[in-house]
């Protein structure tokens, strides 16, 4: 009998001998990583990539049963969570994945920040890096109101309102998400179809780009190593170390997830997604509406802004406000363009500093003043 | 005759591109106005009941949201007991505002806004006024009536 190995090899040969695929896989064994101090920051992106596949099969798992519309909705989501078996489970793993793969996108772009891995060549992987990030923030806010209750229709309410004040588009932009002048079933509608098609769609074509030029260029080397020797710098090689890695990063990360999802199925404190109340569109919000942790930070400073600003309204300044601080900070690698002549400007690692201060401190403000 | 190739070339770029930009709008235009929901024509109410007296003294805060069309609304009771009738839609960001006994004014918990019992923004991010309106109690059947305008 032929062993497993030798079976094996022949399948890559038959497969090799029609569509040539060892040029990929020694492509990938001559690939290497950078070895040094920050070199924790490279696992980031591959677990925003993990979060992302248990986000999509949860999700088609939760689209067996959920119905969306203002009637069928909210019961199906109840339906889920108390009828189906291991529902309660399913919703629980999505939800914390949700939350854990936003978490793992900032931290993998405040990374690639702060080691000013957005320097030429890898201008392109920023852009594509900043565009996933507004997709996944863009899902977290769509599936947020699926479930329709109290706490989804305020938070949509007030996150659609904002779009209402953008100068000129606003009114469009508007209508264009809520699908009605109010929030309405015509609203879930439209977000269902945001959440489970066009985004998926969207990000899973941004994300190719991404790991295309991620694998194309390799990683970025730490800033330090510019002025080294090619004897002083320490590398593993991409296949197989790194990839093992990796994967021991996942599964870890799966663990992790498997032991929230079970015991804190409905979250942990201020982060939690019980299903409370019924939407009700003629009811007064409950005291302590809030939205996820990822808006607060904005939520937060809108508090702050008086109603007007020199003669402007408060909240088209702080729209206009966050709206130029996303361009500059998306833009960031076509300003930053120091490292050529050698010479280090302080100023962005600050700039990213003061932004990094600026969202802990209004987030933190955010769950305390209330 | 080079010249009269170059005429034709530019000829045919200008129809192709012409021809690609007209593609593209007779596939944009539709889904452009596709995307925009249908205006659903308002029944034209110009009076709405907002609920009985009885269950305004009954509600907790002393205010009950109701619905005008497809708009909410707020009915106070007053501590003088007059009732007076708002919009309940905050002008900052679209919640609902509530009314606050404890503190005397409209509130809304969305952003901490507050407006006084005329409807007047004091405080916090609104940036105008709650539109008030009209509300009339009918002592016989106990309905409090709210319009919007001066003339119902
Ligand atoms: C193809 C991918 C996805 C599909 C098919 C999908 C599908 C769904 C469905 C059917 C629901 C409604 C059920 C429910 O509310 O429990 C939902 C809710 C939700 N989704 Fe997704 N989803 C996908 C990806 C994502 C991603 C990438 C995120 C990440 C940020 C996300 C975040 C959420 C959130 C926060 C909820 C609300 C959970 C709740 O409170 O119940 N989803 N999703
Ligand atoms: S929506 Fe009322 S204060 Fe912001």
């Amino acid at each position: 009998m032929p062993s497993i190995k030798s079976v094996g090899l022949r399948l890559f040969d038959w497969v090799d001998d029609r569509v040539q695929i060892k040029a990929l896989v020694d492509y990938m064994a001559h690939k290497s990583v950078p070895r040094h101090d920050h070199e924790i920051w490279y696992y980031f992106g591959g677990l925003s990539l993990f979060f992302f596949i248990i986000q999509v099969c949860s999700g088609i798992l939760l689209l067996l049963y959920y119905r969306p519309g203002a009637d069928s909705a909210y019961e199906s989501v109840q339906f889920i969570i108390s009828k189906v078996q291991f529902g309660w489970l399913i919703r629980a793993i999505h939800s914390w994945s949700a939350n854990l793969m936003i978490l793992a996108v900032v931290i993998h772009m405040f990374s690639v920040f702060f080691t000013r891995a957005y320097r030429k060549p890898r201008e392109i992987t920023w852009l594509t890096g900043m565009g996933l990030l507004g997709l996944v923030l863009f899902f977290g806010f769509s599936g947020y109101l699926l479930p329709w209750n109290e706490l989804a229709f305020f938070a949509t309410k007030v996150g659609t309102g904002m779009a209402g004040v953008v100068p000129l588009a606003g009114g469009f932009l508007m209508k264009l998400l809520r699908g009605s002048d109010e929030v309405t079933g015509a609203t879930i509608t439209r977000f269902f179809g945001f959440h489970v098609a066009v985004l998926p769609a969207l990000f899973t074509a941004v994300l190719t780009v991404h790991l295309l030029l991620v694998q194309r260029q390799g990683m970025s080397e730490p800033e330090s190593w510019e002025s080294r020797p090619e004897s002083q710098k320490r590398r593993m090689p991409f296949f197989p170390n790194f990839l093992l890695r990796d994967l021991l990063v996942w599964l870890i990360a799966l663990n992790v997830l498997a032991i929230l999802a079970v015991f804190f199925p409905y979250g942990i404190g201020p982060l939690h997604w019980d299903l409370g109340l019924k939407a009700d569109p003629f009811s007064s919000p409950p005291a302590h509406i809030r939205p996820e942790w990822y808006f607060m930070f904005m939520f937060q400073s809108l508090k702050f802004l008086p109603a007007k600003i020199l003669l402007v309204d408060g909240e088209v300044v702080g729209i206009i406000g966050f709206g130029l601080a996303g361009v500059f900070w998306t833009l960031i690698p076509f300003f930053d363009r120091t490292t050529e002549k050698g010479r280090r400007k302080r100023l962005y690692a600050y700039t990213g500093l003061v932004a990094v201060m600026f969202v802990l401190v209004m987030t933190f403000l955010g769950y305390i003043l209330d | 005759m080079q010249n009269d190739t170059l005429k034709r070339r530019s000829f045919l770029n200008y129809l192709l591109g012409g021809g690609v930009i007209a593609v593209l709008a007779a596939i944009g235009f539709p889904i452009y106005k596709y995307l925009k929901p249908p205006k659903i024509p308002e029944a034209a109410e110009s009076q709405v009941t907002a609920g009985t007296l009885a269950e305004l003294q009954a509600a907790e805060g002393r205010y009950k949201i109701f619905r005008f069309g497809r708009k909410p609304g707020i009915v106070v009771l007053m501590p003088n007991n007059e009732i007076r009738a708002f919009s309940a839609s905050c002008t900052h960001l679209d919640c609902i505002v509530q009314y606050r006994p404890d503190l005397n004014v409209l509130w809304c918990p969305c952003h901490n806004g507050k407006y006084d019992l005329t409807g007047r923004n004091i405080s916090g991010p609104p940036p105008r006024p709650l539109e008030q309106w009209v509300a009339h109690y009918d002592k016989a059947s106990d309905n409090i009536f709210v319009s919007k305008g001066e003339g119902a």
